[in-house]
This record gives structure tokens, C-alpha cells and sequence, in this order.
């Protein structure tokens, strides 16, 4: 079985993998890393969402190996030691998930989307977000949350222009 | 006897099985109330109740510091910094009750939520029924929580009485403490150290509940999943999520078409792939709900199993197997449509003469709606470890099934094993991953026990989504001919139902049959109910709100025919069908309450500007539906273009279930149902011809996605009456209700679903 090494969440990780697993499997029952979930296998539910190098990819669809110098991102690696991000956060206050089973997926495209667009309009969220599947139906509070998140990082931002502005007085 | 008592004696459906349970059990006179502050009696004498929690391997904080905290009864702790622990007892498959339910015993104990830490109750059966199904969790619980938290705080105020010197009812709880009424207080962590468990346990008899205008935590907006922390980090929660030592990863192959038997595989050829250990033929018992033939594969990855899985070739002996054809049914039915069933289920007066009054309109409908799937989005799995018993100990099971009534494991194990309950040891799972009421059968569970008694190693058996989707328990699909007659004022004087329905091994499917308290039978003087059923060989089950998701879409659609057909208003005419405010079931304080039913009709209709104008292509569409206790009306609001592109704007959503429990949780109830209200009616449908279902995976089985999903607009009517659940009730209201505002925007009545076979999109 060939070795080969992955960077997750900023941590080296040595395989010994058949190259053609999945990193999804990679991930779930080789590294034990369980919030990628499997939804449908075939990249329709966005269940195993993942970043790599910043862009949301269906972890069920690419063959670990092929990762190989790139940097991913699981939903493990989203929250910074346990400061959440104000994405996870307003997803707590807002009371998204139902049975949670694809929210990892969802946070994942949804962090991926702020990045690129920091203040989304209901088209951007639309476009980013229509490749996860909810099965419960929280749509409605998922749109709330990125907008909400958008919102306090926009706040975030000005209150520490004003701080650095006061701290230059 | 009439049809519908012979069909009384036969029905066996677990969704009906609940009911009956949850009847007889209302009508019993406390004697499990009592059973569960009996615990108490012994904790009270100073034994804190040595209880095995259960090994759960990636989910310790089940086992949270039990020894250092006191026990007040079954379902509550405190430790002696005075934290109160609250038992969820029951699954929570992501309506909420996880959260919600440890609310009412917070709410009486007088603890601050912060306070509280949720703990996973063991399979026990001293936490009661420890099931979730037909939006029962709160009506059946809400009583009994209330006497676990009143009960322990009545042991506080008893401390906090001897420690002040002072009479009891000078005393209260509130924030985590007990309070005089001189200002003093102790706090619940003073008094846990003061020997709170040498207090007399209250008699429940004697218990006195808070006024709902004294609540704090109950009704609230505030409070928020109790795993959301967790599951925004994507710490492991769920069954698939389960790793313990020496566990291989399983996948199991069955017949495409159900019951088929396996003769061979090339069992040889897949041992040989990489990453497989072992794999072999596993023998049935021939009943879906319990053990299907099929072939094991084991590995050591979900993935190895996955793909050997896709490289098996399997002899099947299809004697057996379902031969059931979608096409053939349509055929059937519809051949059949125009007569009436030779069941009789309802007759009052004389329909035949209403309906040959030529003073009269007299108007028929055919209504058609498929099957669908449950697509819950964790697939069905299970772990289990088989170990052999040695030296004539009996062999032993442990199981982590994510299930509805995960204690149906040991009937699962004694149908199909034979084994004895003491054999049997059932994990709590922290959350399932959606169910609407797919798992409550055991064959998942049946097959990891055969799988790990055969391997004689624990597996963890993960379907794949071709597995969850072909081999689901669908809500059938029906066909029913409504008949109804107006009378030259335009009121609805007669009522004819035909229902032809789905039997499976001669028994109806959920939801497959003319129920005869079927809104609005009851309200009129001639009426018939009839029903034809042929038998299938799919398996068939309940599909959140059974019956009403299916049935609403027909009778509600059709009395907005009605409606348009004597030229009145939809919203008045409804009103007048519903009548003075009574039980619609006389002496069934269960049943239909008309005045709440036009309490929420009328708000719903208010709330969304019923009878604005509404430019051309668009238009409001009104429907009520009562099931699960709940009073529900919702008024979509849709665009509707040259193309038959559907575009649902707003939903406007009135409901009576009495006092809320958990608001937000009841608000994510009420919009995922109208989603998946939506979903299932816009393009969901499942098929087969020769026994095998056609759809295999999302590509062919549309799930809504966020750009269609509308507004939705939530409006309380919290009642007096006592709390219900609201996990389906909210669903099968929301279909009619697109149904005829699609009528409203361009005149087309939708008598068949799904809405992509009739040309639309959204």
C-alpha cells in the first residue's frame, strides 16, 4: 500500500492508503476525523463538504492522493482551538440545525463563500448554498446565518479600524 | 362487521402502534408516574441506584462525573456545585425533543437553563418508553417532566426549609435557588450539600405545577439546540460516526427486488479486493421488517466495502421476490376509479339521492399521488458486536442502533437470534440523523447482528444511498375519486370518498386506507366512504404524518373545488364546512376542535392578506389540515409563468398546539415541514416495475434546495389546551395550499403529484 501525506488543518498527516480512496474515507475511518459526513457518494447532497486551498470540494469524489501538497480544510479545522468562527457562532445563536447531519457541509460552503464574498446578497447565498442538501429544511435559518455572520464581521472589522484609530490618537 | 373493524384487528403499523399505545397508557391512573418517583423512594434513603451506563466509546460525556452527584429521581442529578444534570431519554432524530423535553423539568425545578447539563439517558426501563413517533414526545411526556422537575425542587424547598428553620410555603424556586419570602436564599449548590437525598420524596398526587404566566424557560425563543455546539465543530454525534476497537466496516447486498432469495455470488473473487476480510452469504427470514437474504461484505474501510459491493454478481431466486409494477397500479386503479369499493367504510343517509337531485351540482375528481422515500440523510446503519459466549455462558450482543425505539433491539434480537434481553445491550446513540419515520423497523439492526455473529468480529454496517433509497419502507402511493353534491345555495350537502389503497401482505400500508373520522365525513349528513385494495409487495411504512400528507393534499384541494364550483369564497366556505366550534368526534378531546380550526384559518388567511389582488401569474392558495393533535393553516403565495415554472414566494402558517414548549424548536419543526412538504410534492416519486425500484440516488430523486425555498411566515395560537407535538403536523397543510394557489395564478388544478410530471419546475 503506497504512503503519502496529506496537510489537514495545518497538520501533516502520513497515509497508507489505496490512491484511489476517497478523502471522504480517508478521513472518516482512516484519521477518524468523523464531521465530513456521507450523504449520497455521487457529489449531488454536499454532505462531505471540505476546503482545499480555500475552495469547497465534494470529499466523496476526490481521490485522497490527488490532494497531495495541497492544503484541506474539514469542518474540524473551521474553529480556531475552540474560538468559533462567527459563522459557527451564528449558527448556534440562530438555532440552525435540525438533526445536523449535513450542517458540516453547509458551514463549509458557507465559510467558503464569505471568504469570497464577505457581504453575500441572497443570489450569492443561492448559488453558493444550492449544492447542500437539508433534509430537514433549515434553508431558511442557514440564508439568516450568513447574513448574521456577515454582518458581526463587518462589525468586527470597523470596531477594531476604530480601535486601532483610537490607539493611533 | 363493517371493514373498518376487521381492518382495527389488523393493523399493525408502528406509527398506529404508538397511538394505541399512547391511548391506553392516557387512560391508565398514574401507576408509571409513580414508578418513576419510586426511584426516588430508594435514592431518598440515601442509595444513589447502581445503574450500568452503558461503554460508548467517542461519547463519554454520557458518563459525565455520575458518581459525585446525587440522585433526586430518574430523570434528574445535582451535583454539588449544584449543576443540575436532566436525562434526555429520547432519540433525537432532529425534532428537537433532546432539547425541548429537558426544558419542562427545568421549567418546574426552578433551575436557570444555564445551570443545566443535558445528559444521553441510557436503554432503560426506568426512564419509561423510550420511543419518538407520531409527534407524541411532548403530549406524552409534558405531564410526567413536569413531576420529575416539581418533584425535585419540592426536595430543594424541603432542604432550604429545615436549613432556614422556616415553614415550606413561606418558600420558592427560582434562578437556582430557593428564596424566602423575606428576601434570604440559598442556592440549589448550598442545599445539594446539605443531604438533599435524606428528603421525603414528594407523593406525586401532591405535586403543584407553575402558572404558564410564571414561566421562564418554557415558551422560550432563547434556548437553542443542545448539541449545536458540537455539531457546528463536527464532533462525532452520530451512529456512523461510531468507532469501537477491533470494528470492521460492513455493507450488505440485497435483492433489487424485495424478498428475492440469494442462491451465490462470486464470494471468492471479492475476498480478493483490497481492502476486504471476509464475505459471505447471509439467509433471511423472508420479512423485510427483520432479515432479508442478502451478501455481507467486510473490510477495513466503508469505502473497501462500498466498492466490492459495486463488483458483486449475485444469482438471486426472484420465486419469492416482489413483482410489483407503478405502471400496472396506475392501470389498475385508474380502470377502477369510476366505480365505487366493494369495502364500505362510512354510510350515512343517502349520497345517490343528493347526488341525483338534478337541483343539485354534483362534481368529481380523481386525485393520484406516488410513492416517496424517506432519503433520510444519515443512512441507515448500525454497529454491533456479536462475542460468542464460551464455557456455556450465553453468547452476547452490544448495539448502537440510531432508531426510534432503539429498546426495539431486543425484539429485533429475539425474533431473528433468539437471544434474551439479558443477552442484549442496546447504546443510546447521541442524535440520528433524520428519520420522518423510516427507522422503526430493526432490519438494519438484524442484519449488523447477523453480519458480526457471522464474522465474529464487531462491524459497523453503513448502507449506501443506493441501499437507503431502494430499500426504504415508502408511504404508498394512492388514488382516491372524491364525489361531492352543493345545493342551490352553493353549501356542500353530500360527500363521497373512493379510495383505492395499498395492501401489503394483507395488511394496509400506513396511511393506505379511508379513515372514517376523515375531515369532513363526520361534519355531514350523506356520505360514503369507499375503498378498494390490492395487494403489493413493497414494503410500505409511515412517512411523516402518515395518512395526512397524502390525504390532506386531497380532500383540501377538492373543497377548493368545491368552492370555486359554487362561486364563493374558498376562505368562507371552508369556515362554513368546519361549523359552530365543537369536537369534531364527539367526547374526543383528541379530535378535530372546529373553533380552533377556524381560529388558525382565519389568522392564516388575515396574516396573508387573504383576498388581496395579486398580479397576473401569481395567487394565494388556502388550506387547513388537522392531524397529531395540531390545528394547522397555511396560505402559500405563488408565482406561477408561461412555462409552468413554480416560484413559492411566501408561506403564512397558523398554528394551535397549545402552549409552546421550545419556540425555536417548534418554529424549525413548522419551516422544515412546509420544506419538505414542498420537496416531496415538486418533483418526489419513487417507482418499479418487477418488484425494482427505478431511483437509486439524488440524481433521480430531487431534494428542494435553497434557492426554492419561500418565506415563511409562523403565527402561534397558544391555546389553553394542553401542549402537542409539532414534528408533522405542519406538513400536510402546506401541500394543498400550493396546490390551489397554483389554481389561483393560472387556472390549473393539480390532481396528480408530482408537480414535475405535470410539466412544472421550480
Amino acid at each position: 500500500m503506497p504512503t503519502y501525506s496529506l496537510k489537514i488543518n495545518g497538520t501533516e498527516q502520513q497515509l497508507e492508503a489505496d490512491p484511489a480512496m476517497p478523502l471522504l474515507w480517508v478521513l472518516r475511518d482512516m484519521l477518524g476525523m468523523v464531521g465530513t459526513k456521507f450523504g449520497c457518494g455521487i457529489g449531488q447532497c454536499g454532505a462531505c463538504t471540505i476546503h482545499v486551498d480555500g475552495q469547497p470540494m465534494r470529499a466523496c469524489s476526490i481521490p485522497a492522493s490527488a490532494l497531495v501538497g495541497r492544503d484541506i480544510t474539514t469542518i474540524e479545522g473551521l474553529a480556531s482551538d475552540t474560538n468559533l468562527t462567527a459563522l459557527q457562532q451564528a449558527w448556534i445563536d440562530l438555532d440552525v440545525p435540525q438533526c445536523g447531519y449535513c450542517q458540516s457541509g453547509q458551514l463549509m460552503s458557507a465559510a467558503a463563500l464569505l471568504e469570497s464574498k464577505p457581504n453575500p446578497s441572497d443570489d450569492d447565498i443561492d448559488a453558493a448554498m444550492a449544492g447542500n442538501y437539508c433534509r430537514c429544511g433549515t434553508y431558511v435559518r442557514i440564508r439568516q446565518a450568513i447574513h448574521q455572520a456577515a454582518a458581526s464581521k463587518t462589525a468586527m472589522f470597523y470596531d477594531a479600524t476604530e480601535k486601532n484609530q483610537e490607539d493611533l490618537v | 362487521m363493517s371493514l373498518h373493524n376487521d381492518n382495527k384487528n389488523l393493523i399493525e403499523t408502528v406509527a398506529e402502534k404508538v397511538e394505541q399505545q399512547q391511548l391506553a397508557e392516557s387512560s391508565s391512573d398514574g401507576f408509571s408516574r409513580r414508578g418513576f418517583l419510586k426511584v426516588t423512594g430508594i435514592a431518598g434513603g440515601g442509595l444513589v441506584l447502581a445503574m450500568t451506563m452503558p461503554s460508548i466509546p467517542s461519547f463519554a460525556q454520557t458518563s459525565n462525573d455520575l458518581e459525585s452527584t446525587i440522585e433526586l429521581n430518574a430523570f434528574v442529578r445535582v451535583g454539588s456545585d449544584g449543576k443540575i444534570q436532566i436525562y434526555a431519554a429520547h432519540p433525537d432524530i432532529g425534532q428537537g425533543v433532546k432539547t425541548a423535553l429537558p426544558m419542562i423539568v427545568a421549567e418546574e425545578l426552578g433551575v436557570k437553563w444555564e445551570d443545566v447539563d443535558v445528559l444521553m439517558a441510557p436503554i432503560d426501563d426506568r426512564f419509561g418508553r423510550q420511543g419518538v413517533g407520531g409527534s407524541t414526545a411532548i403530549p406524552r411526556n409534558f405531564q410526567l417532566l413536569r413531576e420529575m422537575g416539581a418533584s425535585a425542587r419540592e426536595m430543594f424547598i424541603g432542604a432550604a426549609a429545615d436549613a432556614m428553620n422556616v415553614p415550606r410555603d413561606e418558600l420558592k424556586a427560582e434562578n437556582s435557588r430557593v428564596v424566602h419570602s423575606s428576601g434570604k436564599s440559598m442556592s440549589f449548590a448550598e442545599l445539594a450539600k446539605l443531604g438533599i437525598q435524606n428528603q421525603p420524596v414528594p407523593d406525586p398526587g401532591t405535586l403543584k405545577f407553575k402558572d404558564r404566566s410564571e414561566y421562564t424557560i418554557l415558551g422560550s425563543s432563547d434556548i437553542t439546540g443542545i448539541d449545536n455546539y458540537n455539531l457546528v465543530n463536527g464532533n462525532p454525534l452520530f451512529g456512523v460516526d461510531i468507532s469501537i476497537p477491533e470494528m470492521k466496516y460492513a455493507a450488505y447486498h440485497k435483492c433489487p427486488s424485495p424478498r428475492g432469495k440469494v442462491v451465490s455470488a462470486n464470494l471468492d473473487d471479492i475476498k480478493k479486493l483490497p481492502g476486504i476480510t471476509d464475505a459471505f452469504l447471509v439467509e433471511g427470514n423472508g420479512d423485510a421488517r427483520l432479515l432479508l437474504d442478502g451478501v455481507a461484505i467486510i473490510g477495513t474501510s466503508t469505502w473497501a466495502v462500498f466498492n466490492a459491493k459495486q463488483q458483486l454478481e449475485v444469482e438471486w431466486d426472484y420465486t419469492t421476490a416482489s413483482k410489483d409494477s407503478w405502471t400496472d397500479m396506475v392501470a389498475r386503479a385508474e380502470a377502477g376509479q369510476n366505480q365505487l369499493g366493494d369495502q364500505i367504510v362510512k354510510e350515512v343517509g343517502n349520497v345517490d339521492n343528493i347526488f341525483a337531485d338534478a337541483a343539485n351540482k354534483t362534481i368529481q375528481s380523481h386525485y393520484q399521488y406516488p410513492f416517496i422515500s424517506h432519503i433520510c440523510l444519515e443512512p441507515m446503519n448500525c454497529t454491533a458486536d456479536y462475542r460468542k459466549g464460551e464455557n456455556g455462558v450465553d453468547d452476547t450482543v452490544e448495539l448502537w442502533p440510531p432508531h426510534q425505539f432503539p429498546a426495539r433491539a431486543y425484539e429485533v434480537a429475539e425474533q431473528v437470534f433468539g437471544m434474551k434481553k439479558e443477552q442484549v445491550q442496546i447504546n443510546p446513540v447521541t442524535r440520528v440523523g433524520g428519520s420522518f419515520g423510516r427507522r422503526v423497523y430493526g432490519e438494519y439492526i438484524s442484519e449488523a447482528i447477523a453480519i458480526s455473529k457471522q464474522a465474529g468480529v464487531p462491524v459497523k454496517l453503513t448502507w449506501t444511498r443506493e441501499d437507503c433509497m431502494r430499500h426504504d419502507f415508502f408511504r404508498a402511493g394512492g388514488f382516491q375519486t372524491l364525489k361531492a353534491a352543493l345545493n342551490p345555495e352553493g353549501k356542500l350537502v353530500a360527500w363521497q370518498n373512493h379510495f383505492v389503497g395499498i395492501t401489503v401482505g394483507d395488511r394496509p400500508a400506513s396511511g393506505a386506507r379511508l379513515r372514517d373520522v376523515e375531515f369532513p365525513m363526520l361534519n355531514l349528513d350523506h356520505v360514503k366512504g369507499t375503498q378498494t385494495t390490492f395487494n403489493i409487495g413493497t414494503p410500505c411504512g409511515p412517512l411523516r404524518a402518515p395518512s395526512a400528507n397524502a390525504t390532506s393534499f386531497v380532500v383540501q384541494s377538492f373543497i377548493h373545488e368545491l368552492a370555486l364550483a359554487a362561486g364563493r369564497d374558498h376562505l368562507e366556505f371552508l369556515l362554513e364546512i368546519m361549523g359552530e366550534p365543537r369536537w369534531f368526534e364527539p367526547d374526543n378531546d383528541r379530535s378535530l376542535n372546529t373553533g380552533r380550526a377556524a381560529d388558525v384559518i382565519k389568522l392564516a388567511a388575515e396574516k396573508a392578506g387573504w383576498g388581496k389582488t395579486l398580479p397576473a401569474g401569481q395567487g394565494l392558495g388556502l388550506a387547513f389540515h388537522f392531524s397529531h393533535r395540531a390545528h394547522v393553516a397555511e396560505v402559500a403565495h405563488v408565482s406561477v409563468d408561461a412555462n409552468k415554472k413554480l416560484k413559492v414566494h411566501k408561506v403564512t402558517v397558523a398554528v394551535d398546539v397549545g402552549p409552546i414548549i421550545n419556540m425555536s424548536g417548534a418554529r424549525s419543526q413548522i419551516e422544515g415541514s412546509v420544506v419538505d412538504g414542498l420537496s416531496g410534492m415538486v418533483g418526489q416519486k419513487i417507482t418499479m416495475e418487477n418488484g425494482e425500484v427505478e431511483q437509486t440516488n439524488f440524481h433521480e430523486y430531487p431534494v428542494l434546495r435553497i434557492p426554492a425555498t419561500p418565506e415563511i411566515d409562523i403565527h402561534f395560537i397558544e391555546s389553553e389546551y394542553p401542549p402537542t407535538g409539532l414534528g408533522e403536523p405542519a406538513l400536510p397543510p402546506l401541500v394543498p395550499a400550493v396546490a390551489n394557489a397554483i389554481y389561483a395564478a393560472n387556472g390549473d388544478r393539480v390532481r396528480h403529484l408530482p408537480l414535475t410530471d405535470q410539466g412544472y419546475s421550480v
